[in-house]
């Protein structure tokens, strides 16, 4: 069974902080990791392949350092990585990074499974996964947190905010985890010193059969007006008088005031 | 001179790092209330590898150096050191003098299993009357045909009842004295090999320790280690490796504390304005910290001197017995700046300070040290 895996390397949100000034990131200093929920479908790959056997490829697209990343998964046990690296990537919004992620798989060629995690930390977008898929034609699943394939056969549970779903659906697909779906497995020594001594390929948009105006800042509809953090949401306010009356009369004269009636 | 990792021992140290974090650290407050040995834990950092740092990969190991291996120690202990010593125990006491004095047999039989973490191992010197004194052995190995038949007893084992290996000590030949000490590795589950109550410390609650009792043991002679009548070398030169692996538990031990007495004199305020604004807390926190930094040095130096086949039995004393002395002081005087919270159980201070005493005491007691440091001097 061959699974690609797809990973982002995010800054490590529980240590970033926000410039007031500016309202934006201070990424300075701030330690680069694996997206959480990546490493989940990593791990979620390398159970698949310890039942099914098969391999395990790790790409990521990112600028150079994103091959730390890559190594990580790596020494967790994954058996290839590629990182998806060049400047004319750069500046790329969720189609364009889902249309060169596409294009990298499409040139891996054989795979029976591609596997994401629900979102990153970063951007919390949770689009690319499923941007994968329709640029590949196949079929896709997200919120995964239990995952079974027997033969060309995949039956998930979909986690939603009050219960599971249960889908089955055949191979090829893209599924994206969620973080209950398994804990990811510390690196051993010996896959740490195999990683670290791993040279990944680096590929670019030479590499890829990719068009031009579809890639980078060019190939990105999305456009970023304003970064903010949005107001803390204020407590409620909770209207009891004496009576059922008084108390409606109290919240009329409220929502009036607010001019929502 | 250079002062610095390489990026292996700083990509090992930051890998353990993060696994004491995220899957020691949880347990380590229970673990030292109940006395608890984790085994399910201590399995996992032998599947990681962790077993295997500073042997080579042909017996199993991971083919690092021997400081990356001490450095695993130290991010162990920082977080919990009775786990630390759980693997230098493996490590040092047991499949060191099998990998240097073992046949290829003996190699692939119980050092394999050790070095890829399926296996834990254990070390049997002490006994109850030869400590310091290790000549005074009474436990005895009497060759019959094909065995020897073990009898007597150990006490203060580290690992023991857990561990599947054992390095034990004998006397072959009591009129020999010290060249009549002879070491052999039995296994747990041998006939006659049990084992006794299980000690009651003062603190490195989450390791094991107990005594070994030996009653007609049969023993083959396959299980020989070295030759008869080197049992004292072996014992002596796998205790100078030991004295760097304990080295390093209490660098992590005293580490540990200093990092907690820094946080806590930032926090804690009295009079309106943090204890560490008093020069009586800001000056303790100097000393402290320079001695963790010279315990650092004299430990690292010694393990790479033996990475690098120099002599290191001097340094190796000289790193136990000072990192042991200022762990001691470091977690005193932590548990002083604590101050009342300090002796409490619910501060970490309270247990690195009742866990800092031993490390003055096994693998050779700090006045040993200095016996092989003066002998080593005067000589």
């Amino acid at each position: 069974m061959d699974i690609i895996v797809c990973v982002k390397q995010v800054p490590d949100t529980t240590e970033v902080k926000i410039d007031p000034q500016t309202n934006t990131l201070i990424r300075q200093g701030v330690p680069s990791i694996v997206n959480p929920f990546d490493k989940n479908a990593v791990e979620a790959a390398l159970q698949l392949k310890e039942q099914h056997g098969g391999k395990v490829t790790v790409i990521s697209m990112g600028p150079p350092q994103a091959q730390e990343s890559l190594k990580e998964c790596l020494a967790m046990g994954a058996d290839e990585a590629v990182l998806i690296s060049d400047r004319a990537f750069g500046g790329a919004d969720v189609l364009a990074t889902s249309y060169t992620l596409a294009a990298a798989i499409r040139k891996i060629g054989r795979y029976d499974l591609v596997l994401c995690g629900k979102q990153a930390i970063d951007g919390d977008t949770a689009q690319v996964g499923p941007e994968i898929a329709e640029h590949l034609g196949i079929a896709q699943i997200t919120y995964v947190a239990k995952l079974a394939v027997e033969g060309d056969n995949v039956r998930v549970e979909r986690e939603h905010e009050d219960g599971y779903e249960i889908l089955e659906t055949k191979l090829p697909v893209l599924l994206s985890v969620v973080k209950s779906i398994n804990e990811p497995r510390f690196p051993t020594i010996k896959g740490k010193m195999r990683a670290s001594r791993t040279k990944i390929p680096v590929w670019g948009a030479a590499d890829l059969a990719v068009d031009p105006d579809c890639i980078g800042l060019k190939g990105s509809p999305t456009q970023v007006r304003r970064i903010f953090t949005p107001p803390q949401r204020t407590q409620g306010v909770v209207i009891q008088k004496e009576t059922a009356r008084e108390t409606v009369v109290e919240l009329i004269a409220k929502l009036t005031d607010a001019k929502l009636v | 001179m250079l002062f610095e990792l390489t990026e292996d021992q700083i990509m090992i140290q930051e890998m353990v790092r993060d696994f004491a974090v995220k899957a020691v650290a949880p347990g380590v407050a229970e673990r030292d209330e109940a006395c608890f040995f984790d085994r399910a834990l201590v399995d996992q950092m032998g599947e990681l590898g962790l077993n295997g740092l500073g042997f080579p990969e042909q017996y199993g190991g991971t083919g690092t150096d021997y400081l990356s291996y001490i450095l695993a120690v130290e991010e162990l202990s920082k977080v919990d050191d009775g786990i630390g010593v759980t693997l230098s125990a493996t490590a040092s006491l047991c499949a060191w003098p099998i990998y240097a004095y073992g046949t290829e047999e003996q190699k692939g039989k119980y050092l394999r299993p050790i070095l890829e973490g399926r296996h834990m191992g254990a070390f049997g010197l002490t006994e109850p009357n030869a400590g310091t004194d290790a000549a005074a052995q009474q436990t005895t190995a009497v060759l019959d045909g094909e065995h020897y038949i073990l009898n007597g007893s150990k006490m203060f084992i580290t690992n023991a009842g857990e561990a599947e290996t054992y390095v034990v000590f004998a006397m072959t030949d009591k009129a020999k004295g010290l060249k009549g000490i002879t070491a052999f590795i039995l296994e747990k589950g041998m006939p006659g090999f049990t084992f006794g109550k299980k000690e009651h410390k003062m603190g490195i609650h989450s390791s094991i320790t107990m005594e070994l009792i030996f009653q007609d043991v049969k023993v083959p002679k396959a299980n020989l280690l070295g030759k008869e009548g080197e049992g004292f070398k072996i014992a002596m030169t796998t205790l100078d490796g030991g004295r760097i692996g304990i080295a390093a538990q209490a660098l992590g031990i005293a580490q540990a504390a200093l990092d907690h007495a820094v946080k806590y004199s930032k926090e804690r305020v009295q009079f309106g304005k943090p204890i560490c604004a008093n020069q009586a807390i800001a000056f303790m926190l100097a000393d402290m910290h320079t001695k963790v930094e010279a315990a650092r040095l004299l430990t690292y130096r010694a393990a790479w001197l033996k990475q690098q086949n120099k002599p290191y039995s001097k340094e190796a004393a000289m790193a136990k017995m000072y990192a042991g002395d200022i762990a001691m002081e470091v977690t005193t005087d932590a548990v002083q700046i604590f101050g009342g919270y300090g002796y409490s159980a619910e501060y970490p201070v309270e247990r690195l300070m009742r866990n800092a005493k031993i490390t003055q005491i096994y693998e050779g007691t700090n006045q040993v040290q200095r016996m092989v440091i003066s002998g080593a001097l005067l000589r």
